[in-house]
């Protein structure tokens, strides 16, 4: 007898492919991108089904939903054009480039598949002085918080970057009452979630990735629906908040290499405090930064 | 006692996989826009519904139960939300165009 789960990831692993053909091979970028979310949704279902919850929340928030919002508005403001064929010998290449780097990446991941790594060991040993209870939030932001700063600096340099281009500003239409209905409904309620979810990361999966972009979320349906301004830019509270996460991740870097253990080591007794300072913070930068990045308008991104 | 509730539950899990087949085939094969629109959210509401209270019927505890309740409760509302929001857009497009491409896209799918 065919096991049941074997069955739902066959098919898992199936729809993946066949999907991620799709949206290389889609007939225009429209079908592409719509394929490109269901594959985001899909791959968010596939980190939940190898135990990876904080991945499958990140994937769904920030994989599916909002990098297929950006792709819908960078599509909407350029000229619908068919997708366009690649010639032979650069196929050839793409196809090279990319067996490459699978195999480079099938080097490093293979040898964790026999369970014998010593990192989880060494996680879980050091997880009563990391200041919280769940060991995905124990590396991102006490053994490897140099990660997420640097993830910070990316989220910063992709907005500037994004600035300097200046896309042309879309004046949104006036909202249909049923949105403005629904919005009022559904943004207090994410920023609720979008709270629970940065508290639970210190015990269970969650974090301010995925608080991030849920409060971000809220902002665009409000944004949308009309309910509140363009964020002024050049105004400092808007300046401090997309520059909050990096300031205050490099002041904590700062103290604690002048005056403490050593860069980003932080003290075990003020552990907890402080990650769940840094987490608060971080939250409130993503979500100002990622809704700037779909939002953005003239207005707001010119400053 | 125990049996009944098993068995009521899978009843409700396949009367909930028939409602989304269903409109999955009406969001394939159905005329117009207006048409799909009602059949999809139809499998949203009614399927996810079913499969909701065949689950909530083996729940161990009743946070589950109302976890699941809001779950489907949302996905309701936000279907029937963008429901209305496309139909809308549609009707303001064939309004601006004078004729409505929706209901026209029939004679080309039995081409």
């Amino acid at each position: 007898m065919l096991d049941m789960n074997l069955l739902f990831d066959g098919t898992l692993c199936l729809l993946l492919t066949i999907l991620a053909i799709a949206a290389i091979h889609a007939r225009d970028l429209y079908s592409a991108v719509i394929m490109f979310i269901s594959f985001g949704l899909l791959l968010a279902l596939t980190w939940a089904r190898l135990g990876a919850p904080d991945l499958a929340l990140a994937e769904a928030a920030i994989g599916a939903g909002l990098t297929g919002v950006l792709l819908f508005g960078a599509l909407a403001r350029c000229n619908p054009q068919p997708a366009i064929r690649l010639s032979r010998p650069r196929m050839i290449g793409a196809a090279l480039l990319a067996f490459v780097v699978m195999a480079t990446l099938l080097q490093a991941a293979l040898p964790t598949l026999d369970m014998r790594s010593a990192l989880p060991a060494l996680t879980h040993y050091h997880l009563p002085a990391s200041g919280v209870d769940h060991p995905v939030t124990a590396v991102l932001l006490n053994y490897r918080v140099w990660d997420t700063l640097l993830e910070l600096v990316v989220l910063l340099l992709a907005l500037l970057g994004v600035r300097q281009l200046r896309p042309a500003g879309e004046a949104f239409p006036t909202a249909w009452p049923v949105l403005l209905a629904w919005a009022r409904l559904l943004a207090p309620l994410g920023i609720v979630i979008g709270g629970y979810l940065l508290w639970r990361g210190s015990h269970a999966p969650g974090g301010a990735f995925q608080a991030g972009a849920l409060l971000a979320a809220c902002i665009v349906v409000l944004r949308l629906a009309g309910m509140i301004g363009p964020m002024n830019w050049a105004g400092f509270p808007t300046r401090l908040l997309v520059c909050g996460g990096v300031i205050a991740f490099l002041g904590v870097a700062v103290v604690t290499g002048g005056w403490g253990d050593g860069w980003l080591v932080f003290p075990a007794s003020m552990a907890d405090h402080l990650i769940l300072g840094l987490e608060i913070i971080a939250t409130l930068t993503i979500a100002a930064s990622l809704s700037l990045l779909v939002i953005g308008e003239h207005r707001e991104m010119d400053g | 006692m125990s049996e009944w509730l098993t068995v009521l539950s899978v009843l409700f899990w396949a009367a909930g996989g028939f409602f989304f087949i269903a409109g999955t085939v009406g969001l394939l094969r159905f005329p117009d826009l207006y048409c799909r629109l009602h059949a999809v959210t139809k499998a949203d509401t009614l399927g996810l519904g079913c499969v909701v209270a065949g689950l909530a019927l083996r729940a161990d505890s009743p946070r589950e139960v109302l976890v699941m309740l809001l779950i489907w409760l949302l996905i309701m509302g936000s279907g029937a939300t963008a429901c209305q929001l496309l139909a809308h857009y549609q009707q303001e497009v064939s309004g601006r165009t004078g004729n409505d491409p929706a209901t026209h896209t029939a004679e080309s799918n039995d081409a």
